[in-house]
């Protein structure tokens, strides 16, 4: 019997974007048991999490955590690689894209909520980019698009508006680690 | 509210823009292709051509019988039909591109066509 040993070197930062990716699973599992009429149309309650994280930690660890939980979150509904996982994923990429700008506008002005509504149309945005070149390539999936655009306002908001009581909670009862919080 | 005072300005700006952009989006996307005409066809070929504007019956002989069709504020059915299950008859009025009505029995199928033409089913 050989007997080897693979030792993982992990950094609190890996710690850290598992402990925040498992809670956006979660959000991500409970997002698909709540049943809805329109297919593709989901509260999208993990990017609460993506929010919190871009907000306290940077693009970057909202990156990982984001595409980390479309990965997971596939394999534990069991869509991974299936159309659906890839609508997620292009909806994910879209709206990470939209963040990476969102989080340069003043802070001042625009808080969690812009985030959220903006990252919600690029998240419809990708998914009908790719429905449209991929699965239904027809115009006609263009007559959704009031309804999936009313739907990104709603949950944007609902979302945004949820990040941001929990930032700032977080901000009143435990000051945030390294990474800059709130630069005003 | 307890909840506004997480808005901020700019917050509302967004917001705004996204309802601007939600109520543009309703009629551009539902008002492509307007009904432009109703295409009559016996035994697979076109009888006539009604233009949904003018009032107006027409009818349309078949193996069974005579099918009459009606064009009535920019909507067509059919009114009657020698057919033995009328599904052309029941179901009513036509107003949307793409919409048929096909009188199996007697063949004749009246159809709404628009500025473009859409596919009638895709499948994968």
């Amino acid at each position: 019997m050989t007997h080897s040993v693979i030792k993982l070197t992990t950094t609190p930062e890996d710690h850290r974007i598992a402990q925040l990716t498992a809670a956006a699973i979660g959000l991500a599992l409970i997002d698909a048991a709540i049943p809805l009429p329109l297919p593709g149309v989901k509260p999208g309650l993990a990017n609460i999490v993506t929010l919190i994280v871009l907000a306290r930690y940077g693009w970057r660890t909202a990156a990982w955590v984001s595409g980390l939980r479309v990965i997971a979150g596939g394999l534990l509904l069991g869509q991974f690689l299936s159309p659906g996982f890839f609508m997620s994923l292009s909806g994910a990429l879209l709206s990470l894209a939209v963040l990476a700008f969102a989080i340069r506008l003043p802070r001042r002005w625009f808080g969690p909520v812009s985030w959220s509504i903006l990252a919600a149309f690029a998240h419809i945005g990708g998914q009908l980019l790719l429905a449209r070149v991929w699965l239904i390539p027809h115009n006609g999936l263009f007559y959704l698009v009031p309804l999936f655009s009313a739907a990104a306002l709603g949950f944007g908001m609902i979302n945004g508006l949820i990040a941001a009581r929990l930032l700032s909670e977080m901000a009143t009862s435990a000051p945030a680690p390294e990474t800059e919080v709130f630069r005003v | 509210m307890h909840w506004l005072g997480f808005l901020k300005p700019g917050d509302w700006l967004v917001a705004l823009l996204g309802l601007v952009f939600c109520a543009a989006s309703f009629p551009l996307a539902w008002q492509a292709g307007v009904a432009e005409k109703a295409v009559i066809k016996r035994g697979g070929e076109v009888f006539a051509e009604l233009d949904l504007g003018r009032n107006r019956s027409i009818e349309v002989p078949g193996p069974l019988g005579v099918t009459t069709i009606t064009v009535e504020r920019r909507r067509v059915r059919v009114v009657t039909d020698p057919g033995p299950r009328q599904y052309c008859v029941r179901q009513g009025w036509l107003a949307r591109p793409g919409e048929i009505a096909i009188c199996a029995p007697n063949q004749v199928s009246v159809q709404i066509q628009g500025s473009k033409e859409a596919y009638d089913s895709l499948s994968y």
